[in-house]
């Protein structure tokens, strides 16, 4: 899932200030979740709004609203009738979803009220953790189901580096070392001795990537 | 292996070759192939342009040891660059070892500036992953780890030997560096350290230089996992050494080093030595020549390398009073 943390009011309080319409929008998918960037935030973020402009005496109109999932053509095209209302739209869904919205309505200014950080899990509430770059080619098959592109601060393919200490990674105490973990595992699964084989050097595709699904687009067509 | 990347297909699986056969003309590999107890040393580059730094402190390090090691960017701090380095000391007729991180370039870049190291007249090479660029005087910049040194390892292998760049592409004379790698024997796992030196060796590294030892008997555990898995006939193990200034900075290193082994008995040692900062220093030379003599003791083991980091002045007295006094003449 998608994890991301708000930008604190003051910035944003930049990004709007020249503005006299301002919506606020959430969406339902992974920043809801996370409690972060959903209904409940798009409400909050847009009375903050509000109260603020009402003490500066600054003449803004403040609206909120929030779609099911913000990277969704579908999802998006039901604001049509409604961006000619806004100035500004604050996003609070990930980077993709700010992008969605800024390609499909090219008048309005689309601004992120989150800061998009990475993939990754939740560990305990309140504590999420890196897991996956995306990174195209998934490998964890042979890193006992661990990522070393994510997890690893050097991305190595044959670890683990001499910085590896105590199940430490040398960037930060607060850090596992992913290759102390997938040697572990390997071990524990009686395959330790694939780590004695090299690993090639990692084929780092060309960005951005794309991907069609040739069955999809054909049933779209169809309909 | 993903299938996709035309390397993969190669990717390391013929051991470095075992026989005793000169292949890049290097000083260094010479004497360590004809059995010479070999003295490595360490140059850190100015944080400058300034030639006269490089010149100053390899003054220091002539005819005190077999070959210099050149490193790059240390601790991911910036410095004038390995390569340039090592030119001046072939103008001054010292051996280099170039040092060569992948923190910095991509494979691309790697391939082009080693391609030009070789045509300089440079003959080793250090082939490391190089750490994390947080630790250095520009946190932010963008760590590369196209390759690790694993990888590099094996590209600069492959290029001597198939006369191939990692894509494939036929060389214009290729380079013949006598080939190295760190290992840090006092890092976790353990149990993988001389598992992934067999990685290293099998990549292509012909000598290894390792962390400093101060823990002499974990040292000598793991030159015995070595030995038995032959590693020492396969590779030239050179054992990283250097003196202690003070109880402050052995603390200091073995709680801030990460993979630093600095045993307690040393650090009350030097806590015990009183008389200021000279008398620490002596202290800590004396620990040094201590370990040197431990280490030539231990079997398997082709030489050492001495990292008086910063303090370079320090290497003649050490290599003098660890009697390692004269060096081989007849470089080049
Ligand atoms: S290898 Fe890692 S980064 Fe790539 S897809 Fe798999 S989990 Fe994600
Ligand atoms: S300590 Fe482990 S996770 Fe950190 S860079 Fe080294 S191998 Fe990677």
């Amino acid at each position: 899932m998608i994890v991301a943390r708000p930008k604190s009011f003051e910035d944003i309080k930049k990004l709007i200030q020249n503005h006299k319409k301002v919506a606020v929008m959430g969406c339902g998918g992974c920043v809801t979740v996370r409690s972060i960037g959903g209904q409940k935030q798009a409400e909050e973020l847009a009375a903050l709004i509000r109260l603020w402009a009402k003490r500066e005496g600054k003449e803004m109109v403040v609206t909120e609203v929030t779609l099911t999932r913000q990277c969704e053509p579908e999802f998006i095209d039901s604001m049509k009738e409604r961006v000619g209302d806004w100035e500004v739209v604050v996003s609070l869904a990930c980077g993709v979803g700010v992008q969605c919205l800024a390609e499909r309505y090219p008048r309005v200014k689309v601004f992120p009220g989150v800061d998009t950080t990475f993939m990754g899990a939740t560990i305990e509430a309140g504590l999420y953790w890196e897991r996956c770059v995306g990174c195209g080619d998934c490998t964890v098959a042979e890193t006992g189901g661990f990522c070393p592109v994510a997890r690893c601060a050097k991305n190595l393919m044959n670890g683990p580096c001499g910085g590896s200490q105590g199940g430490h990674c040398e960037v930060s105490p607060e850090t596992p070392c992913v290759w102390q973990l997938i040697y572990e595992r390997m071990e524990e699964l009686g395959i330790g001795e694939e780590l004695d084989g090299i690993r090639p050097p990692k084929d780092w595709s060309v960005r951005p990537q794309r991907m069609v699904m040739e069955h999809l687009r054909v049933e779209k067509k169809e309909t | 292996m993903t299938g996709k990347n035309p390397q993969a297909v190669r990717a390391g699986l013929k051991p470095a070759p075992t026989i005793p056969v000169l292949t890049s003309g290097s000083h260094l590999e010479r004497l360590l192939r004809e059995g010479r107890f070999v003295v490595t040393a360490e140059l850190g580059p100015p944080r400058g342009a300034e030639r006269a730094v490089v010149e100053k402190k390899a003054n220091l390090l002539n005819g005190y040891v077999d070959a210099v090691n050149i490193t790059d960017c240390q601790t991911s701090v910036v410095r004038m660059s390995s390569i340039a380095s090592a030119r001046i000391l072939l103008e001054m007729g010292l051996e280099p070892v170039v040092q060569m991180t992948c923190r910095d370039r991509n494979r691309i870049a790697l391939q082009s500036d080693l391609l030009g190291a070789w045509a300089l007249g440079m003959k080793n090479l250090l082939c490391l992953t190089g750490d994390h660029p947080k630790f250095g005087d520009h946190p932010g910049a963008k760590p590369v780890f196209d390759l690790d040194s694993i990888h590099l390892l094996h590209m600069l292998k492959t290029m001597r030997e198939e006369k191939k760049m990692l894509s494939g592409t036929p060389l214009e004379g290729e380079p013949r560096f006598f080939l190295g790698a760190a290992e840090n024997p006092f890092a976790d796992p353990f149990a993988f350290r001389s598992r992934r030196l067999a990685k290293k060796i099998t990549a292509g590294a012909e000598f290894i230089q390792t962390q400093i030892v101060y823990n002499v008997d974990k040292f000598a555990r793991w030159m015995e996992e070595v030995r038995e898995k032959g590693l020492h006939k396969r590779a030239f193990i050179l054992a990283g050494v250097a003196p202690l200034k003070s109880a402050g900075m052995a603390k200091y290193m073995k709680k801030n080093v990460p993979g630093m082994d600095v045993p307690d008995t040393i650090i009350s040692r030097l806590e015990q030595k009183k008389g200021g900062s000279t008398a620490g220093r002596l202290e800590g030379i004396e620990v040094c020549i201590e370990i040197i003599e431990k280490l030539r003791q231990i079997e398997g083991l082709a030489g050492i390398h001495i990292m008086a980091i910063e303090w370079e002045e320090v290497v003649a007295q050490l290599v003098e009073r660890a009697g390692l006094l004269p060096r081989p003449q007849g470089r080049g």
